[in-house]
C-alpha cells in the first residue's frame, strides 16, 4: 500500500511504471523477430539484394522460423501471473472511449486545415494511435502468418489463393514497413516515451499532459 | 531489487490494486461510462480483408501489373510488388558466371554424347514458345518468348539407351540440379532455351542456356544448365529435397498424376 499513499508533493516527483518488464521484453522480442522478418524478406524479394545475399534456401529458412515464432512473445507475456500489466493494456488498448474519438478526430482536423490546434480530451494510458498500431501489428502480423504459412504449404490449395497470398503478403510488408517507420519516427520525436519502453518509467508530467485519464483510472481503484 | 520502486497507477508494482479488470464490483463501468472493442474490430477487419485478398488477390495483382506495365514497363513497376516482372532467384552467391569454354553436355544413358557450344545450339532445330512463366510462390509473368531445342531432339541425337526413363539436370552454379521424366518431357515439350524475351538468357536469368518446362512450375525451369543426363529414374532435384514436390504441373494444366 506504501507505494500509492503520497503526498501530493511527492506525486509530483515521482516517476511512473508506463511498461512493466514482461511488456518490454515482449515488445523488443517482437521487434527483433520483426526486423529479422523485414531484412530476409527483403533479400528473398528485391531482385537486386537476391544478387547480393544469395543463399535462398538459407534466407528462406530464416524468414519461416522468425515468422512462425512471431505470435510466441505475445502469447508466453500474457499466459501467467506475470502477464497481468500485459492483458491489462491489451484491454485497455481494445477499448475505445469518446476521447479517443475526440483525439482521431482532432488529428484529422488538423492535418487537413479544418482547424487550428486540435482539442486535447482526457486520453488514458494510451491514444488512438497508439490503439490502432497496436491493432494493427496484432491483425496484420496474423494476416502475415496467415498467408505465409499458405505460401510454405501451398501444396493443398489453388494456384489462384497462392496468387492472392502472395499479394496480400507483398502489399502488407510493404504497409508494415510505413507503419513501422512512422513508429520509430513519433518514438524518437519524444524521447520520454521512448525512455517508456528502454527503462519502463515516465514523469508523472508526462502521463499528466499524455494520459491524464490513466491517472484517474488508479485513484478511482483507490477508492 | 536495490532501487527505488516507482508509483504505478497500475498498481503492478507492489500489488496495490487489482485494477479495472478484477476491481472493485462495478467497477469498470462507473470509470468507463462509454468504451467500445474497437481494438478487436480492427484486428478482425484486418483478417477479414486479408482473407479476401486470398480468395480475390490475384485478379487486383493482374490489374495492377497491367496497369504499371502500361505506365511504366521497367522502373517502378520492377520494385511495386507483383509488377508483372520476375523476381529473379539464385541460390548460391550471386548469379554464377558461365565459364569461358561453356558446354553443354548431354550424356548418361545414350550412345553417343553430345558436348555442345551455344552456337552448336543455336545450329540444331528450334523451337519457338511463347508461354506464361509461374513461380510456385504465386508470381506470374506471362506471355513469355522462349526459343531453345526440345529436350527429346537432343536426346534423339544423342541416341538414348531404352534403360533411360528421365533426364537430371545439373546447373554450373554447382548446386541447382532438377529432373523430369522422359514422358514430362514429350508431354510438356520442354526446353533448352538460348533465348528469353526476345534476346540471349542473360546471366541472371540463367544464361547462356536454362530449360524451360511449360506447364510446370518455374522451379522446373533450372538455370545455368551445363548438363543434362539420360538416367534410368527420375531423382529429386534441389528444391524438391528441400520440400517441393517432384510432381510440378500447375494446377488445371495437365494430368496431376503425370509425375
Amino acid at each position: 500500500m506504501s507505494a500509492t499513499q503520497l503526498t501530493a508533493e511527492q506525486s509530483k516527483q515521482r516517476v511512473v511504471l508506463r511498461f512493466d518488464r514482461v511488456e518490454r521484453a515482449v515488445h523488443w522480442v517482437n521487434a527483433a523477430l520483426v526486423l529479422i522478418l523485414i531484412v530476409t524478406g527483403a533479400a528473398l524479394y528485391f531482385t537486386p539484394l537476391i544478387a547480393l545475399v544469395g543463399r535462398r534456401r538459407l534466407i528462406e529458412q530464416v524468414h519461416l522460423y522468425a515468422g512462425l515464432s512471431l505470435p510466441l512473445p505475445l502469447l508466453l507475456g500474457v499466459a501467467g501471473s506475470w502477464g497481468r500489466g500485459l492483458r491489462r493494456d491489451v484491454s485497455r488498448i481494445n477499448g475505445w472511449t469518446e476521447a479517443d474519438l475526440q483525439w482521431l478526430r482532432g488529428l484529422v482536423d488538423t492535418a487537413s486545415g479544418r482547424r487550428q490546434a486540435a482539442p486535447r480530451p482526457r486520453l488514458g494510458k494510451f491514444n488512438a494511435g497508439q490503439k490502432l498500431n497496436a491493432a494493427f501489428v496484432a491483425g496484420g502480423g496474423l494476416v502475415m502468418l496467415g498467408t505465409g504459412a499458405l505460401l510454405h504449404w501451398y501444396v493443398p490449395f489453388p494456384l489462384s489463393w497462392r496468387a492472392g497470398a502472395t499479394f496480400v503478403h507483398n502489399w502488407l510488408a510493404v504497409t508494415f514497413v510505413i507503419v513501422i517507420v512512422g513508429h520509430i519516427t513519433l518514438a524518437l520525436a519524444d524521447r520520454e516515451a521512448l525512455r517508456a519502453m528502454l527503462g519502463g518509467r515516465v514523469s508523472r508530467a508526462w502521463v499528466a499532459r499524455h494520459a491524464p485519464a490513466w491517472l484517474d483510472e488508479s485513484a478511482e481503484q483507490q477508492q | 531489487m536495490t532501487e527505488q520502486q516507482p508509483f504505478s497507477p497500475d498498481g503492478s508494482v507492489g500489488g496495490v490494486s487489482d485494477g479495472p479488470l478484477s476491481g472493485p464490483p462495478g467497477g469498470r463501468a462507473a470509470q468507463e461510462p462509454w468504451s467500445k472493442p474497437i481494438g478487436r474490430r480492427t484486428v478482425l477487419s484486418l483478417l477479414g480483408l486479408g482473407a479476401l485478398g486470398t480468395l480475390f488477390g490475384s485478379h487486383v495483382q493482374a490489374g495492377i501489373s497491367s496497369l504499371l506495365n502500361s505506365v511504366d514497363a521497367g522502373g517502378i513497376a520492377s520494385l511495386v510488388p507483383g509488377g508483372g516482372q520476375f523476381t529473379i532467384y539464385t541460390v548460391t552467391d550471386g548469379y554464377p558466371a558461365a565459364p569461358a569454354d561453356y558446354r553443354l553436355r548431354v550424356d548418361g544413358l545414350v550412345e553417343r554424347p553430345l558436348s555442345m557450344t551455344v552456337a552448336d545450339l543455336q545450329s540444331l532445330p528450334a523451337t519457338r514458345l511463347i508461354r506464361d512463366f509461374q513461380c510456385v510462390t504465386g508470381w506470374e509473368v506471362t506471355d513469355v518468348h522462349w526459343v531453345g531445342v526440345r529436350l527429346l531432339d537432343l536426346a534423339e541425337r544423342a541416341g538414348v539407351n531404352p534403360a533411360a526413363s528421365a533426364f537430371r539436370f545439373t546447373s554450373f552454379d554447382g548446386v541447382y540440379t532438377e529432373s523430369l521424366t522422359v514422358e514430362q518431357a514429350r508431354e510438356t515439350g520442354a526446353i533448352a532455351a538460348y533465348s528469353m524475351l526476345g534476346a540471349p538468357v542473360t546471366r541472371e536469368h540463367g544464361g547462356p542456356v536454362r530449360l524451360y518446362v511449360p506447364d510446370m512450375f518455374g522451379y522446373k525451369s533450372i538455370k545455368w544448365l551445363s548438363r543434362i543426363e539420360l538416367v534410368p529414374q527420375a531423382e529429386p532435384g534441389y528444391w524438391e529435397q528441400n520440400g517441393y514436390p517432384v510432381n510440378a504441373w500447375i494446377s488445371g494444366h495437365a494430368p496431376a498424376q503425370a509425375a
